[in-house]
């Protein structure tokens, strides 16, 4: 990489003399050439990585490509048509819009539940800090095989259950219950992430708002609404763009706890991407989807951005 | 909200904190107990909270039917590569956007920042296309190359940015009187600033690397180039059916070293990630 080129540029720079020999090289070019390579590698890795592969992404879709038969022909919106035509399509994107709203509505609400929790004076909350926090770095399919594992049907949490008298079902054999299954599953491991962040702001909220209130006889929940969640509301809202993007783009859950099964009930659009193009060799449509997805993203965090202006009560 | 609390409300709130931290701490508990037990103890009813059977069988057979140490190395030094090429590659351009004044640069911040909105799994079939041109299928570069210059990397210089621009920028003024270049004000001034946001961009790039899935599933064939994530689920018996205590063994392996490293240092991770990591 360019690494060397860097060093040489910016630290070439001799003791700046009053006046060079040639007056065009100036102190302010060489500084502006500094910048340019600082930012070379992450620019280049950008534009080859990032925005190059979308560009492609837009000329596969409108191609019939078959790996094996080694064929790659335009043939214009027949992607398209046939994503609209998909059978599959309408159960696809209910998986993909249940995951994100049954993740983001239990992953927010459970998150803040454990930072106002953790934000009494009580001790030991370091202890629970570190236990909520700890799925966070636990390897994700590891996290997985495990849940996997405590939800056969003769698992440990139908065993838990069974202790305090509950039948439980078999888990990820029941639509409904594959699917709260999954999200639950991975709420457990992420929640701690925007718990601490939801602490943090907590915890950067004056005391005085609430010695303010106590005067004036508020009770806690009015606190909670009037004061703490109007002044956390940017790091809600930054928490709940990074959940949605995140719901989006779920796979080894996925992958490892159903396959998208039973039926297509927990298929959603990243899964279904990945069947398509690295199962059935469909690289062509599996570009569609790849379209799809991006203005899926595209369009909700549009959304939230102007949700911003309406919802944000502080900017900080 | 940080007020006394009469005894009776702190014993309702150990009570709902210590019910709540159940599924958070059982399944690791799970894991390693059940990783310690024959086959036939595994599903027993009632289960099990300790072993009754303790047994390290589990353990040798990870490593028999894997070349589970190969696959280990693997996934750390892909990880260690990935985090250091990451921080490099963000700290010099977070600086640049933040400190540096050059033409262009809000359209080439925009540029960079378009990353944020694609997500990788959007770019999966033409990222495999590309690497399949140059031959580089069945090898380590795009788990490499891709996190430390696409997509993933650019959260990293985001938080970068946001983090010199919140830097008082009078020492590396000092220095640069003094005659300092800009490359040399970085590295000697700037840089050891900054120490706690390359310490949350490191855990975070570390992490993301460890527990990438879809990737080494799209780009890698051969076990022995396998990383852990891809190895764990490859432990099935000839009908396809999971050796569970055996997967478990593996999945103890792999989570238990990071969140002992965790533990240690929980209070500069979790302090680490809410005041510097994502505020901004």
């Amino acid at each position: 990489m360019s690494q060397t080129d860097i060093r040489v540029g910016g630290a070439q720079a001799p003791p700046t003399p009053g006046h060079t020999s040639r007056p065009w090289w100036t102190s302010r070019r060489r500084d502006q050439l500094a910048g340019y390579l600082f930012i070379a590698p992450q620019l280049l890795g950008s534009l080859l990585f990032v925005l190059l592969p979308l560009v492609l992404v837009v000329w596969y879709s409108l191609h019939e490509w078959n790996v094996l038969a080694g064929t790659f022909d335009f043939v214009g919106a027949d992607n398209y048509t046939a994503l609209a035509d998909d059978p599959n399509l309408g159960p696809v994107l209910r998986a993909t819009g249940l995951f994100s709203v049954g993740l983001v509505v239990f992953n927010l609400a459970l998150a803040l539940l454990l930072a106002v929790l953790l934000n009494q004076k009580l001790r030991g909350t370091t202890v629970f800090r570190t236990i909520f926090f700890s799925p966070v770095v636990v390897s994700l399919v590891a996290w997985t095989i495990v849940w996997g594992f405590l939800l056969q049907d003769n698992g440990g949490v139908n065993g838990l259950l069974d202790t305090i008298g509950v039948d439980g079902p078999n888990w990820l054999r029941g639509e409904g219950s594959a699917m709260l299954s999954v999200i639950v599953v991975q709420v457990f491991k992420n929640v701690g992430l925007n718990m601490v962040l939801f602490l943090a702001a907590m915890q950067g909220v004056p005391a005085e708002l609430y010695e303010a209130a106590e005067v004036d006889g508020a009770s806690r929940m009015r606190q909670f609404w009037r004061i703490t969640v109007p002044l956390i509301s940017p790091t809600i809202l930054l928490t709940s763009i990074i959940t949605v993007v995140g719901s989006l783009q779920v796979f080894a859950q996925i992958a490892v706890l159903t396959q998208g099964g039973p039926g297509t009930s927990t298929t959603v659009l990243v899964y279904y991407l990945y069947q398509q193009a690295f199962q059935f060799h469909h690289f062509g449509y599996g570009a569609t989807l790849s379209i799809l997805l991006f203005g899926i993203v595209l369009a909700l965090t549009v959304l939230q951005w102007q949700m911003r202006k309406r919802w944000v009560f502080h900017e900080s | 909200m940080s007020r006394d609390l009469s005894p009776r409300t702190k014993l309702v709130l150990y009570g709902v904190l210590l019910v709540l931290a159940i599924p958070f701490v059982f399944p690791t508990w799970w894991m390693v107990t059940s990783s310690l037990k024959p086959v036939a103890d595994i599903f027993a009813f009632p289960p099990q909270l300790l072993p009754v059977h303790p047994q390290l069988d589990a353990y040798q057979r990870v490593f028999e039917l894997q070349p589970f140490g190969r696959q280990y190395l693997n996934s750390l030094y892909i990880a260690l590569v990935v985090t250091v090429g990451t921080l490099a590659v963000s700290a010099l351009s977070g600086y640049a956007f933040a400190r540096i004044r050059f033409r262009g640069q809000n359209v080439l911040f925009l540029v960079v920042l378009a990353g944020l909105l694609i997500p990788s799994e959007v770019t999966i079939v033409p990222l495999f296309q590309m690497f399949f041109k140059l031959g580089l299928i069945d090898t380590h570069w795009p788990l490499i190359l891709v996190p430390i210059l696409g997509a993933p990397s650019v959260l990293a210089t985001f938080i970068m940015r946001q983090f010199f621009i919140s830097l008082p920028g009078e020492l590396e003024e000092a220095a640069r009187v003094d005659g300092l270049g800009r490359f040399a004000t970085f590295w000697k001034v700037a840089l050891p600033l900054s120490r706690p946001a390359l310490g949350a961009v490191g855990i975070f790039t570390f992490l993301h690397s460890w527990n990438l899935y879809l990737e080494p599933i799209v780009f890698l064939s051969t076990p022995e180039k396998f990383t852990l994530p891809q190895a764990l689920t490859q432990f099935v018996d000839a009908y396809g059916g999971p050796m569970w205590n055996v997967q478990l063994a593996a999945a103890s392996l792999t989570a238990l070293p990071v969140l002992v490293v965790f533990v240690i240092a929980q209070k500069q991770f979790v302090e680490g990630l809410a005041h510097t990591g994502l505020k901004g």
